[in-house]
This record gives C-alpha cells, structure tokens and sequence, in this order.
C-alpha cells in the first residue's frame, strides 16, 4: 500500500481482500470481534448516553431556573415513567438529587470515556499503528457487551424501590450508605454493581489498548514514529489500568457496606433522622474518599487525553505543518500519566486531612499543570505560518484550545488550598470541570466524528450543517459555563435542587443567571439537531469521498481500503517515516504519507 | 492479515502478545489488592480503642485459626510449584506428566477452597455473648441440644431469634482463656454453662458487619478465594477439554499453560502477603 493514495478504492475493491464469508447480523453487527465495528459500536452506544446524560442536566436546568415548576411537556412524560418522584410533572428534591448523581456517572463513564477511548481508540488506533485488528479481539467484544449491560444496570436503576443513586457522582460515604439504609436492593447497590461491570470492562480495553500498542506496530513504526493520538490512548491505557482498581476495590467495600452492614466507611456513633446505626462502626468516610479520588483524579486525564490526541492529529492535517514539538508532547503526557497519580487528595481540602498533607497536593497539582500547558502551547504554536484549512473538524479543533484553556487556568485556584477553601462544592467548580469537558473533551470528539467520518463510511459529513452546528455549540456552551464561575463567586453551592432560591444570602444575580443559563442550555440541545441530522443523513446521502485518503492525511489510517475491509490492509505496511510530515522542502505534494519510501 | 504475535514472540520485546497481556492484567490486580491491604491498613491505625469488649485494643487478633491458615499456605505453594513443573513438562514434550501435575494442581486448589469453606464456617457458627452483667465471652452455642451443622445458617442464633422462639435457657461452652505473651498455654478443657437466656444483653456470630476486621478479612479473603476459583476452572479447562490443542498447536498450548501460570503464582502471592497479615500481625 506505499502508492495508497494514488489510487482509489471502490468499495467492491476493499471486500476482495476481505477473505471471509460474509458474516450474518448477529455476527456482523452484535457479536462483531472487528475492532472497527466494536469501534461503532461503541461510539453510537455512547453518543445515545451522551443525549441521555443531556436530558437529564436538562430536567435539572429547568428546575433550577423555576424551582417546582412543573416541566413542560417532558413532565408529563417523567411522571408517567417514574410516578410519585416527578408528581405532577415537577421535580422532587429526591428526584433533583438521583438525576444530577445519575447526569454525572452517566456523561463520565457512559459517555465520555466509551466515546474517548472505546470508540476512537478502537477505531483508529490499530489502523494507525498498522495493525490488523487488535491483539485480543474477543476480550474486546467482551469489553463492549460489559459496558453495554453496564449501562443498561445504570439506566434499570431509576425503577427500583426509591429510586436510581443519589448522592453525587462521588457517591460518598455515610451518605450513600445511609441514604436507603436497611433497604437491600436500592438505587445506590444498583451503582456500584453497575460501577464494578463499568471497571471490568475498562480494564479488560485497557489492557488491549496496551498490548496491541506494544506488540502489533507495523514494520518500521518505531515509538517515536507513533502520531500523538496513539501515545495519548497509550497513556490513557495505563490510567484506566492502574487507576480503576481502587476504586473497584472501594466499590465492593461499599457494596459490602451496603448489603453485609459492613462499617468500612462508616463511623463510630453514626446517628441518622435520630437514631444510632445499627453497624459496628470504626470505619473511616475519608478512605472512600481516598480510593474515589485515586481514581477520579488519574480519570480526569482519561477524558482529556485521547481529545488531545484527536485534536493533534487534526490541527497536524489542516495546518499541513508538522506537529511543533511532537517529542515534548510525548513526554508531557507520560509526565501527565504519572503525576496524575499523586494529585488525587486536591479533591479534599476540606475534608480536615491536615495542612501538611493538602500543601503536598497542592505542589504536586502545580506541577501538573506544567505538562498539560506543554501540549496545549505545542498546539498553539502548531498554528504559527500554517495554510489553515477552517474545514468543521478543524473549526472543532481550534475551539478546543481557548476552551480547554479556560478550564484549566480556572483550576488553578481550586489547585490552591487557600482559595479552594472558598470556592469549594460552589458552582464555580461546575463551571471549570465543564469547560474542561464539555467545549474542551466534546469538541474533540465531535472533532474526530468529523474528521474520521469519510473513512468510517466513505462519504464527507455535510460541511453547512456541521458549521451551524459548531457556531451554536461554541456561543451557547459558553452562555452555559461562563456565568457558573460567577454564581460560583457569589457563594453559590452546587448541590441545591431549587437553585439556592431558599438560600440566605443568595442574591438577583445569581438567580437571574440561572434563568439565563436554562436558556443557553435549551439553545445548545437544539445546536445538537443539525449534527444528529448530519451524522444519520450522510451515511447514505453525503458527498462521496474522491479517494482513500481525503484529506491529503500522512497516517497510517489513510492508507487503508475506504471502508477499511476486516483486516484493514490491503498488504503489510511499512513505515519509512514519522507521523507528520507536511509540506516538507523539495517534495512534489505537501504531504508524505508515513508508507511512501520518498 | 492475521493478528502476528499470537504465540510466536515478537523480536524487538521477546514476548508473544498473551503475555504482555497477563503482566498488564497482573498490574491491575496489584493495584485492586493493592488498594484493599492499603484500606486494611488504614482501618486498624484508626480503630478507636475500647470499641469492642471481645479484645484488648482496637484491633482483634488471634481469632483466625492459624495452624490452619499455614496448612492452606502450604497447600498453595504446592499447587504453584507443581503448575511450573506442568509447564515444565510440556517443554520437555511429556504430555503424560503434564496431566498429573494438573491434577495435583487442581486438587490442591480445590483443597485450598475446602479448608477456607471450613474456616468460614467456623467463623459463622463461633459466637460473642455479651452477659447483662457486662462480662464478655467468645464460645459456641447449643440451643435445644443441637449444634449448627456445616454451613447451616438455620440453625444460627441471635437474641431475638432466640426471644421470639421463647427459648429459655441454652448451653454455652466458652472458648479458654488466651495466655499472655511469653506464658505457655495451659492444658485448659473446654468449659460448658447452661446460661439463661434472660442474662444475655447481646449474642451474635463473627460475621462480616461484627467487626470492620471481620469485615475486611472476608472481604479480601472471599475475593481472593474467587481468584482461585477462576484460575482452577481455567487451569482445569486447559488440563482436560482444553488440552486438545496439544496435538494441533503443541507450542500455543504450552504459552496457554505458562500464562494461565502466571496467574496462578499471582494468586499465591496475595495469599503469601494476605496470611501474615490478617492471620499473625
């Protein structure tokens, strides 16, 4: 395949290599062991939580902007499903709670980290790295169908007895233990069941991730000749192996909590609405703490990471400039790996864990920074003297950077235990984890849905609709998340189900904000229709691609047949170069694919 | 194209992929059992003191039994001994040996399985009575003349079964006196009191929620025991229906059996470090 791109591939072509029969619907569609189709797989599964998680937050909007107002429309529709919790189309507290507890598990777990590194990773990576398919096909399958009934566990949950979680998405102890206490079966034991299936099949991706990264590079894909996307999933890999078993182990001390009355979070004398528990007691709150945070700091760099890597490979393709300083990205995100290790306890300030313990934190949530400023600044500077081409996923890429920014500059004051101490647990932490999320992550894979979308199916997504899909998302994310650090400043606390209306002291402005972010927010959800138009209508109607390699790309995920065929390359690759090698001096086209020799 | 690497080794990391993947999975482990011997240790630094009259201190000890807990140690590093001597076997072409040193694998760690059914058992049918007058006890219980038989929940006893089933009176024969550091253990029988039901202020078996110990010890116990169960239906899955692959892909089969291996000897590492810990310190 070293003239790949000189020649064009019909479909029918592609299937000639493909020397299985062709596989039934089951085998094709639902027990595939294609990494391309458990790529898909993933990817539409997620993007449905995705939508799911939305309407959620959207409920909670409402309520927050008309405080036991019934919702309409909706409300009729959540009563009818859910019966006492939404009476009257309106919004119990309870209710409030298990939605914003469920919006949190289900955008992190469901939706971002499947999308991020379940769906690209699967796609893209072994194609990039020119292997056939991943080291372990099976164990992938079995990693998607987990997730999947996963998922499933998490959405059954709102209709047990008392409804789904409902004590954030931290779950903390006592509360989540004592929130149904003495009731077996409850929303919270449906978590973590569902939690423990989530981690198994992360785990199970993790180490497939790892392993094919290591052992199937095609010939000649030296490690400093990976593109940035593939060291981003590799590093990712190594969170999501590391990093999930703690919180597994916690999971199952908290289930044993819940079902055995274990006292493992719980301490001694815990009285409830008056009355002492009946458990032994001598458990301690801080350690399921400790061992969420271990986690759910190390996770914070599994959301961002493979966007990194999406983004990098896109700015690389439309500057046609080579990555400015590809070799201290790498580092920096290994340098990001490790230390997101020892920055977990930046969670817990105010948990009276001692100054001398939060001032270590503190310095090591310092360095972090250092790296992922790094990346970004390489990005940044990517851009300086490129013939940018503003193509959708482009226009994604970019607003990535200053938005991914502003999510992380907020955190430096949440970093400091000082100023942390004030804005803890306040709306300005919503807003700085959102921005780093939503404009930041989420563009980034709408970004890679763009980009790789002629690949995965032959045909360009329609460039208008993805425009007026980008152009709404950017200005209405930011009517969202911005006024949040303001609310956020004027002593707002995140966990109010009437939006702080009962709240002394919580003033107009702030009030008013919230009616004005609702309306930001429904402006988004509707941003969202021209892309689930886009996405569906081009699979059949988009503008057919010219070639295999569309857009003028050097990686190894364009060399390959259009829709890549089971086994991906028509013949073994070889790689002769590194990954970006754009408008080099002296060559007759301003791109040199990584398998052309010169 | 076919996935390389599935058994031959790759030349630039010497390793076939199966084997990268068990390291990396064995990676995960530590860190899950990692994450549990940390909170076990957080637990017992923490323990307040005088939390539970059945010990001195905050922390229980001596209440596993430790010269069977050793005999379950023994039994597993036999099994992890005889799994290399299976692979062994195979590299040296002896199908025959290979099978027999399975079966003693499998033996020892369904055996394993056994001992630690019975020590649960144990610990399920062995109670705390706390007395009106506030003296504390360990022993077990007759109600009616009938012991608990083994993993016979039913017949499992606290104060209000006991109330509401309107038993009067039970026999209790208490556990001897435990000897001082450095004092030899006296020859000490088994003492049995009829006790009236009316005296008791608590009475109850050592069960996951008794003590956060109890708790913890179950937990990593129970979970490890799952691991051994798992590694033996792998290790027994590859001895006998999976043990055909021998004939059509001799040297796949026997990187199967070293990885599966591998397992296992992380297994028995965990039990090495999970011994000392829970059942001596």
């Amino acid at each position: 395949m070293s003239t790949a791109t000189s020649h064009s591939h019909a479909p029918a072509h592609g299937h000639a290599v493909d020397h299985h029969h062709e596989p039934g619907f089951w085998q094709k569609y639902i027990f595939s062991t294609d990494h391309k189709m458990i790529g898909i797989q993933y990817g539409l599964t997620s993007l449905f939580f995705l939508l799911f998680g939305f309407i959620l937050v959207m409920c909670m909007r409402f309520q927050l902007a008309n405080p036991e107002a019934p919702i309409p429309v909706f409300g009729k529709l959540l009563e009818l499903i859910l019966g006492d919790a939404a009476k009257g189309g309106s919004m119990t507290a309870d209710l409030y709670n298990s939605f914003g507890a469920m919006h949190g598990t289900i955008m992190v777990f469901l939706a971002i980290v499947p999308l991020a590194f379940g769906a690209f990773g699967n796609y893209v990576t072994p194609l990039q790295i020119g292997a056939p398919d991943m080291a372990f096909p099976r164990l992938n399958m079995a990693s998607y169908h987990l997730f999947f009934w996963g998922g499933v566990l998490m959405i059954a949950s709102f209709f047990v007895p008392g409804g789904s979680a409902k004590s954030g998405w931290t779950s903390y102890s006592p509360l989540a233990t004592v929130a149904e206490f003495g009731k077996p079966f409850n929303g919270q034991t449906m978590w973590l069941i569902g939690m423990v299936i989530l981690i198994t099949s992360s785990l199970l991706g993790a180490v497939n991730f790892i392993t094919t990264i290591i052992q199937l590079r095609a010939k000649g894909m030296s490690w400093m000749r990976l593109p940035f996307f593939v060291w981003a999933q590799f590093v990712t890999g190594f969170l999501l192996l590391l990093a999930f078993p703690p919180l597994e182990a916690a999971g199952v001390l908290q289930l044993s909590d819940n079902l055995l009355h274990t006292s493992f979070f719980l301490p001694n004398g815990l009285v409830v609405s008056g009355q002492q528990l009946p458990v032994s007691g001598g458990g301690s709150p801080l350690l399921w703490q400790h061992l969420f945070w271990f986690l759910g700091h190390p996770e914070v760099y599994v959301l961002i990471l493979p966007a990194m890597g999406i983004v990098s490979e896109v700015i690389a393709n439309n500057t046609r400039k080579p990555l400015w300083g590809y070799r201290s990205m790498v580092y920096a995100a290994m340098s990001i790996g490790f230390l997101s290790f020892i920055v977990w306890a930046h969670h817990m300030y105010l948990t009276g864990m001692g100054t001398k313990v939060s001032t270590f934190f503190q310095t090591t949530t310092m360095m972090i920074s250092i790296p992922s400023v790094m990346i970004l600044t390489a990005l940044f500077v990517s851009l300086w003297g490129g013939s940018i081409r503003f193509n959708t996923p482009m226009l994604f890429a970019l607003a990535f950077l200053p938005m991914f920014g502003i999510g992380g500059l907020t955190g430096l004051p949440l970093g400091f235990n000082a100023s942390d101490i004030y804005l803890h647990d306040s709306y300005y932490v919503i807003g700085h984890f959102h921005y780093v999320v939503a404009p930041g992550t989420i563009f980034a894979m709408f970004a890679g849905i763009y980009f790789w979308f002629p690949k995965m199916t032959g045909r360009y997504m329609n460039e208008l609709l993805g425009k007026i899909h980008f152009w709404i998302s950017l200005i209405a994310m930011n009517l969202v998340f911005a006024p949040m650090f303001i609310q956020g400043m004027r002593g707002m606390s995140r966990r109010m189900a009437d939006g702080g209306t009962a709240y002394y002291g919580a003033d107009d402005i702030a009030l008013t904000l919230n009616k004005s972010i609702t309306h930001a927010a429904v402006l988004l959800g509707l941003g969202q229709i021209p892309f689930i138009i886009n996405l569906f209508m081009s699979i059949k109607n988009g503008r057919k691609v010219e070639n295999d390699n569309p857009w003028k790309a050097t990686t190894l995920d364009w060399a390959t047949p259009t829709p890549p065929p089971h086994g991906n390359f028509a013949a073994e690759p070889v790689v002769f170069r590194g990954p970006y090698e754009y408008s080099a001096p002296g060559s007759k086209a301003d791109f040199l694919p990584q398998d052309q020799k010169s | 194209m076919e996935i390389p690497y599935t058994y031959k080794p790759r030349p630039d990391t010497g390793l076939y992929n199966a084997k990268v993947g068990i390291w990396l999975f064995l990676a995960s482990e530590i860190m899950l059992f990692g994450a549990l011997f940390s909170s076990y240790i957080l637990l017992r630094v923490q323990s307040p003191e005088g939390l539970w009259p059945i010990v001195e201190g905050g922390w229980p000890s001596g209440l596993l039994n430790i010269p069977i807990g050793t005999f379950n140690t023994a039994v597993l590093i036999t099994s992890s001994v005889t799994v290399v001597l299976a692979w062994a076997a195979l590299k040296m072409n002896n199908f025959a040996a290979f099978r027999r040193y399975m079966v003693v694998t499998l033996v020892c760690a369904f055996g394993f399985l056994g001992i630690k059914s019975f020590e649960y058992n144990e610990k399920f049918t062995h109670y705390e009575l706390r007395m009106t007058d506030g003296s504390a006890h360990t022993g077990h219980l007759e109600v009616n003349g009938k012991h608990p038989g083994f993993w016979d929940f039913g017949a499992i006893y606290n104060l209000e079964r006991l109330q509401s089933e309107s038993v009067t009176e039970v026999k209790f024969t208490f556990d001897p006196p435990k000897p001082k550091p450095g004092e030899k253990q006296e020859a000490h029988a088994h003492e049995t009191k009829t006790i009236a039901v009316g005296d008791i202020a608590k009475l109850r078996t050592f069960t996951p929620s008794t003590h956060t110990f109890f708790g913890i010890y179950f937990v990593i116990t129970a979970l490890h025991g799952l691991h051994v169960l798992g590694g033996a239906l792998v290790l027994g899955y590859f001895a006998f229906p999976g043990a055909s692959m021998w004939k059509s892909n001799p040297e796949q089969f026997t990187n199967r059996i070293e990885v599966a291996g591998l397992f296992w000897h992380f297994v028995d590492l965990v039990w090495i470090f999970l011994f000392p810990v829970v059942y001596l310190l």
